[in-house]
């Protein structure tokens, strides 16, 4: 058996999953001053009654480190960057004790310029009379030699606490968002650090030993150890845990828009059979107007401001609804009415909020000259008529993207969704009625009001390498994972590429992965004939493999359970 | 977060699939360093520099800028398509005022593509900078267009295309043709009689260094742009003038490149040559793209840099500067010039074979253009090579008068059947590509 928990903005889900399907589910509200309470009590709530024993893992996707981030509030650290020539690393301060050092490595790994043990040793005493204890290094084209990095660990490692290397935290290339990426996961790691053990130690006290893992932001998961060195990668896990649980009732061969319809936002995700499109370089995060962009790995998802609480409004005859939410549906008490007002009204909604919900439409109504139903009726359709027009843009974006082979330019992948499948509320009344507006197949996801838990339960472990080899350096190397080997100028692609899933197969068991889980393919594959003079010197390539996100092993029977109990 | 003061497109197509040949220059490695290093330093994601996807270009898109022989799909690969398209997107963005200036890092290039096109010289195919800014002429109504070519080699092919339009610039700054392929781009080359003084060749000594290159910037090329007023500025931005290139004898620098961006203030520029891939085109680029984005470029070095190794003599100091004057006195006397060229004549000649090195090809042309006082006026080129077909080519320009559109249209309608195998007509006018197979 396994657990998923997805903690939301109003609420958090938990489901308890084993072969016969979904056993349980619970729904609590979340509190925002105290995480840790919440998701302890959704866990012990769900295993009530249960055999500890009987639970081979618990999944859990958390606004913890999210909301850290949006709201500030992370302790201090030091970060030592090394940009040689360029744009001025200024640029990309992420915080107060930002240092700029000499040093500079070429597009090839080439050093330039060398690290100066001095300066390091001077900039270690002013971080650690300031009282810090984290460190972040981060070195231009370090995925291509870390030497710089690792040299100022070495000069440092013995005065601080936990360091981490930007070569690590990506494969890719993009030198500013690897400072912000790397500062994510050094100032994270103690609140994240700090908050799971936690919550692991409370279920031990309860007598529950349940392995604990982490849902990331590219919809697969890792071990909470793991994720001691990755914090950074379990921000927005959000959108992907509802992504996750969309995925198993997709079409296998056509292409599906995801829709997961909360009270403020709605997020969207395209499929591509069952497999979910990745944004390619790496999440965009806000902090106050600010964007923070990283070299997180993520799903392609899209969260725009419509959804069951946003703010309906009727100005110079047109009505609109969201992008904001001003309080909650004037059904629960709330001043504005809100698309749920509308669907008390239309009766898709129950319950004693009822007559609020009328009397918030009703000046809508009279203004506009119909009847507070045919009122609701219209809200409804603007609140679909917004998300398919945002849903429209989305793919437009998708289908415009660069691309830098002939082949690809025309051949490439064009995006062109048929399905809808919908989640969260109300579900299925959505789903008929986009069915309605468009020429979209809509349906409705199986429990779709949990769904998001169930895709945390049963996300599989993913992870990617990114390798390159250098044949007239006669060097094969993937940073990421600390991995460097001499290869002689037969070295090919195919062999890369062989190398490059041995170091991928050893990193998913590392982090958690299920052996049988383990589906993986290559991303990339590039080679480049070297010449100089009029001699070929050697090959460049460039291999990047992935664990292929997608649903454990073995869930084909829990999902047809829950095909045939829905 | 880094904000660029001029919003930038930018259309990075480094076709990492397609090569002339694998041991080739113009291979598929070319451009990868540069997109390491552009991508390293996070460009894209500078808020005000947008990636556009490349557009594909038409055949159409061809036709108005050459007559190919026999025709376009046998002197093309789709990579020129593209290429030609990444230019024609940057041209568009920045007509749409989607951005306000583009470039366009595309391969394969094109400078040395001329009117006729029997086939590759030079790397080139076709040209993609006249290609765009022809669709432009008739898709934005753009009338007056400088083209400043600062690629190390001599723009041929662009000079050609251009050399009878009196509302085309084209400046040509290069490594002195007695010294570099393609062994032209002369003083003297002045343009057609009814265009004389706006074709614009700037011959340059071997080792010119960052300050010859500023000073051509500032001395000629800015005062000669002043004169003209043209409604856009197009830069062909070749960067085999880097003292790193394998294939030529200047010494510039990336941040060199960088100033003269910010100088010559291009709407558009466009890649065309240099060679130098790791050394030279992965610094360049970062310069001429900060500095069109208006942002600061003084921390741009390429790891063995050393101004002081690099320097131009005082002899070459000097040669420049005499050359300056002979370049301001020849465009100052622009229209005496014009005058001379076309006193007493109704019809010019000339005969020229011309040499595609790349493909082998030897080429000869009679070219004949009505002297026209109304416009640009009409021509026509009888072109063959060895084995081809023999086509005669005729061109009636975008405001072509009604004399030259009568004599275009009796050109190409009586052309002999027992001397040429191929009729073309280019009617810039109307947009129209007509052909017959005689």
């Amino acid at each position: 058996m396994i657990i998923g928990l997805d903690v939301g903005g109003t609420h958090t889900d938990v489901v308890l999953m084993g072969e016969e399907g979904l056993i349980r589910e619970y729904k609590v509200r979340t509190n925002p001053e105290d995480l840790f309470s919440t998701v302890l009590a959704g866990i012990e709530r769900i295993v009530e009654g249960i055999e500890p024993d009987k639970i081979s893992r618990a999944v859990l996707s958390t606004t913890l480190t999210t909301n850290a981030i949006v709201q500030g509030k992370y302790p201090e650290v030091g970060m030592i960057v090394s940009g040689g020539p360029g744009i001025d690393p200024e640029h990309f301060r992420t915080n107060r004790h930002y240092y700029s050092i000499a040093g500079s490595i070429d597009h090839r790994g080439r050093e330039v310029a060398p690290v100066n043990p001095d300066q390091i040793r001077e900039i270690a005493e002013i971080l650690k009379n300031e009282g810090i204890r984290n460190v972040g290094i981060v070195g231009k084209f370090s995925v291509r030699n870390p030497a710089h990095e690792l040299a100022v660990y070495h000069a440092i490692k013995d005065d601080f606490g936990k360091i981490f290397l930007g070569h690590h935290v990506s494969g890719n290339l993009n030198f500013p968002r690897r400072i912000a990426t790397t500062f994510l996961n050094t100032t994270i790691r103690p609140i994240h650090k700090k908050f799971f053990a936690a919550v692991k130690q409370s279920l031990e006290q309860k007598g529950l030993m349940i392995p604990i893992h982490l849902l990331k932001a590219d919809g697969g998961t890792m071990s909470f150890e793991a994720s001691l060195d990755f914090p950074g990668e379990t921000i927005l896990s959000g959108p992907s845990a509802s992504v996750m649980g969309a995925i198993a009732f997709a079409s296998e061969t056509d292409e599906t828009l995801v829709l997961d319809i909360g009270g403020t936002t709605t997020d969207m995700a395209i499929l591509v059979g069952r497999a979910p499109l990745l944004d390619p370089v790496g999440i965009t995060l806000s902090q106050n107007q600010k964007r923070i962009q990283t070299l997180i790995r993520s799903l392609e998802t899209r969260s725009i401001g419509i959804g069951g609480d946003s703010a309906v409004r009727l100005q110079d005859g047109i009505l609109t609804v969201g992008p904001d939410r001003e309080g909650p549906a004037m059904a629960y008490g709330g001043k504005v009415p809100t698309p749920t007002d509308a669907f008390f009204v239309l009766g898709i909604q129950k319950g004693e909020g009822l007559a609020a919900s009328t009397a918030g439409i009703a000046p809508i109504a009279q203004a506009l000259g119909i009847s507070v139903e045919a009122a609701a009726d219209r809200i409804f359709d603007e609140a679909c008529n917004v998300i398919l027009s945002q849903a429209g843009h989305m793919i437009d974006a998708i289908n415009s993207k660069p691309v830098y082979t002939v082949h690809e330019l025309q051949e490439g992948l064009q995006v062109r969704p048929t399905q809808i499948l919908v989640l969260g509320g109300p579900a299925p009344e959505f789903a008929d009625r986009l069915r309605t507006l468009s020429d979209f197949d809509a349906r409705v996801v199986p429990h779709w009001s949990v769904a998001n838990a169930i895709g945390a339960a049963l996300a599989r472990t993913t992870c990617e390498v990114t390798l390159f080899a250098d044949t007239q350096q006669e060097i094969v190397s993937a940073p990421e994972e600390d991995f460097s080997e001499p290869v002689n100028r037969n070295f090919s692609k195919e062999m890369a590429v062989e190398k490059a899933f041995v170091l991928l197969r050893d990193k998913a068991v590392r982090i958690g992965a299920d052996t049988r889980d383990l589906e993986m393919e290559v991303t990339e594959d590039l080679q480049f004939n070297m010449v100089r003079g009029f001699y070929t010197a050697g090959r460049n390539i460039r291999v990047k493999v992935q664990v292929k996100p997608g649903l454990i092993h073995g869930y084909k029977t829990i999902i047809d359970r829950l095909l045939s109990n829905a | 977060m880094l904000c660029a003061k001029h919003k930038t497109g930018l259309v990075f197509f480094p076709a990492f699939d397609w090569a002339i040949s694998p041991n080739h220059p113009e291979r598929e490695e070319r451009l990868l360093y540069t997109q390491d290093q552009v991508l390293e330093e996070g460009l894209l994601d500078i808020d005000g520099i947008v990636e556009y996807k490349p557009d594909i270009a038409t055949i159409r898109d061809i036709q108005r800028a050459h007559f190919c022989v026999p025709d376009e799909w046998q002197v093309t690969t789709e990579s020129h398509f593209i290429s030609a398209g990444g230019a024609k997107t940057i041209g568009m963005a920045v007509m749409d005022k989607q951005v306000e200036r583009g470039f366009a890092l595309v391969r394969p290039p094109g400078h040395h593509a001329m009117r006729v096109v029997h086939g590759s010289r030079g790397f080139c195919n076709i040209n993609i900078e006249a290609m765009m800014v022809e669709y432009l002429r008739t898709a934005y109504n753009v009338e007056r267009v400088a083209i400043v070519d600062t690629d190390c080699h001599h723009g041929d092919g662009t000079q050609d295309i251009y050399w009878h339009d009196p509302d085309v610039l084209f400046i040509s700054l290069h490594q002195d043709g007695r010294t570099l392929y393609p062994g032209s781009g002369f003083l003297n080359e002045l343009g057609g009689p009814n265009a004389a003084g706006l074709t614009v060749n700037i011959p340059l000594p071997p080792n010119t260094s960052e300050e010859g290159f500023i000073y051509t910037i500032e001395d000629m090329v800015l005062p000669i742009l002043a004169d003209f007023k043209p409604d856009i500025i197009i830069n062909s931005a070749g960067q085999d003038n880097h003292y790193a290139d394998p294939l030529t004898n200047m010494n510039f620098s990336a941040k060199g490149y960088a100033r003269l961006t910010e100088l010559l203030k291009p709407d558009i520029a466009v890649l065309e040559g240099g060679y130098s891939i790791e050394s030279a085109l992965p610094y360049m680029n970062v310069g001429i793209i900060l500095a069109m984005a208006g942002l600061d470029y003084s921390g741009v070095r390429e790891p063995d840099y050393d101004p002081d190794g690099i320097r131009q003599g005082r002899d070459v100091t000097e040669y420049i500067r005499r050359l300056g004057d002979k370049v301001m006195t020849a465009w100052n006397r622009r229209d005496e010039t014009r005058k001379e060229l076309q006193a007493g004549k109704t019809f010019d000649r000339r005969r020229r074979t011309i040499f595609y090195d790349t493909d082998n090809i030897l080429e000869k042309q009679e070219e004949t253009v009505r002297i026209c006082e109304a416009c640009g006026g009409c021509w026509s080129i009888d072109t063959s090579s060895d084995g081809r077909k023999r086509a005669l080519a005729v061109h009636l320009p975008i405001k072509g008068c009604a004399a030259c559109r009568e004599t275009a249209y009796q050109w190409y309608e009586s052309a002999d059947p027992r001397t040429f195998d191929l009729a073309l007509l280019q009617d810039r006018q109307k947009d129209r590509y007509l052909k017959r197979e005689l």
